[in-house]
């Protein structure tokens, strides 16, 4: 982990009529680092995550990822980020190849390069004899190991991963995180949001999202210490309780 | 006995779903089926709740078989299906008088055993159900499966991507549930939940690996289990993978589940090889095995 900062998010406010969804949060995260976004459902995760991917614009508040400037260069952004979700993953009625160089192609990446990167991929995530079957036929966490693999084609400096894990069997959670650690080590930055609370250990620090609050943002260690816990999950319970 | 299946299989094409699948849950007991997913626990609850044919094998639930007396059983039983599915477009009030006049009852006759439920939602009770949070779907689906007092209750992951805090909150309605002397048989990927059960039968790729109750699973894990932790967590699991006596190594919140190969196994041994490995600020002790611990090691073995 470095000490440039890659997610830069100040006041970061998105209100719908009169209900605030985003209320004012702000941090950063740095390069390489695993920054663990943690909240109740509902408590505004997602809308905050799709103005950091330059898909929503904010009601107020500043945010530069990359870099860039999420009012004026939402295009920028991405070009320069991966995500991936259990929801908007793969296509199930694509061939692992043709997914591989269809999402290389959406990233502007040369044929060349999507042969080579391909074949890289295919070898490491021992996909081979499955290279040419419909994703759709693959189980759940073959399909998240590869959805994350390809979020990272085109070497974006952040990939957000909305619920990566949920349902997967508990092995492959554990792989999936291996590849997370090794990407990170790689210098780059992973923004993850997760239910699991043993992986919110697995972060270098964590923020915990409450009614649109950032109400507590630290390391695991920190956090669990500052609540007197032994557990994540136990500070979860005690910041989240009650709320809806 | 409340429900019992015997031999069932199920293959769809060519996937085996069920792999001859025998169990028995007991009158009044919380029953937990534990896996993740694609392991056949929906393919098991349709086959249940007479939705699905099974190729082999026979199930009959509170006495009545799944395919001769598919009728009885619809009678007596409660689905909460993993995927949300009721009206969309009609409120909270309209969903329950819907499932309430099907079964020939009213909201009223069993307003009881829903009570403590329904006064969560009733303030949006003129909200349609398409309109809901997460949780509050969740909550009114609950409450149409239960609008006719069932004798038993499938659940099919109902705490699926749901947070912590609220599935806190639904696994201690279970619990009163089940004091109302309902059966309830309920899945979840989430093995935390395993200990709010009576018993859990693990399972995966079709095949269930294990019955018990949950303290008894634990507590018949073979291989010591030794948290080991470290200044940096990558470096460990690589480390320790590389480690000629290693038997599994896997990230287990704040520690590594480190299990050793050898029968006399040395903390210190291990240590100076860590060290050896420049890894600092390490612990290792021993540990308790938790529930799923015990699905990896009959996972892989």
């Amino acid at each position: 982990m470095s000490n440039e900062n890659v997610i830069q998010v100040e006041r970061l406010t998105k209100t719908f009529g009169n209900f605030t969804a985003v209320n004012a949060i702000s941090f950063e995260v740095k390069k390489g680092e695993i920054f663990g976004f943690l909240g109740a459902n509902g408590a505004g995760k997602t809308t905050a995550m799709k103005m950091l991917i330059g898909i929503s614009k904010p009601t107020s508040g500043e945010a530069t990822i990359a870099g860039f400037d999420v009012y004026k260069h939402a295009e920028d952004i991405k070009k320069n980020i991966g995500y991936m979700s259990q929801k908007f993953a793969l296509y199930d009625d694509l061939t692992v190849k043709e997914n591989i160089a269809f999402f290389g192609g959406i990233y502007g990446l040369s044929r060349k390069i999507i042969k080579e990167k391909s074949k890289h991929l295919i070898e490491e995530l021992g996909l081979v004899d499955v290279a040419n079957k419909l994703v759709g036929a693959l189980p759940l966490g073959w399909k998240q190991k590869l959805s994350f693999s390809v979020s990272l084609l085109h070497n974006p400096k952040i990939v957000f991963l909305d619920e990566p894990t949920g349902g997967v069997d508990p092995i492959t959670r554990r792989q999936f995180w291996e590849m997370i650690y090794k990407a990170a080590n790689q210098g780059t930055t992973v923004f993850v949001t997760t239910h699991y609370m043993d992986e919110a250990e697995y972060c270098d620090r964590v923020s915990i999202m409450v009614n649109g609050k950032i109400e507590a943002l630290d390391t695991p260690k920190k956090l669990k210490a500052q609540f007197k816990v032994e557990h994540m999950n136990d500070v979860f319970l005690k910041l989240a309780r009650h709320t809806e | 006995m409340s429900i019992t299946v015997t031999n069932i299989s199920k293959s769809y094409k060519n996937v085996e779903a069920l792999k001859d699948v025998s169990f028995n849950v007991k009158s009044g007991e919380l029953f937990g089926l534990i896996g993740p997913d694609g392991a056949g626990k929906t393919t098991l609850f349709r086959i249940l709740t007479t939705l699905l044919k099974a190729n082999s094998g026979t199930a009959s639930v509170t006495g009545f078989d799944v395919v001769t007396d598919y009728k009885d059983i619809r009678n007596c039983v409660g689905y909460m299906p993993g995927k949300f599915s009721l009206y969309q477009d009609l409120t909270i009030e309209e969903n329950l008088n819907f499932f309430a006049t099907i079964f020939n009852t009213t909201l009223e006759e069993n307003y009881e055993l829903i009570k403590d439920i329904y006064v969560q939602i009733e303030p949006f009770k003129n909200r349609r159900a398409g309109q809901l949070s997460g949780g509050m779907k969740q909550k009114l689906a609950l409450c149409c499966a239960l609008i006719h007092k069932p004798k038993v209750l499938f659940l099919d992951e109902p705490t699926t991507g749901v947070d912590p805090v609220s599935r806190k909150e639904f696994w201690e309605m279970l619990k009163r549930l089940q004091q109302k002397h309902i059966t309830i048989l309920v899945s979840t990927p989430y093995m935390d939940e395993a200990a709010l059960c009576d018993r859990i039968a693990l399972i995966q790729d079709g095949e269930i690996l294990q019955i018990d109750t949950p303290k008894a699973m634990i507590s018949h894990h073979k291989k010591d289990i030794y948290n080991v932790s470290a200044h940096n967590m990558y470096q460990l699991i690589n480390v320790l993978k590389q480690y000629k006596h290693q038997h599994s190594v896997y990230p287990f919140g704040a520690f590594v589940h480190y299990t050793d190969s050898r029968t006399d196994f040395n903390m210190a041994d291990l240590k100076a090889y860590l060290e050896s490995k420049s890894l600092s600020e390490i612990k290792i002790e021993k540990t308790l095995p938790t529930i799923e611990d015990t699905f990896m090691e009959l996972a892989t073995t």
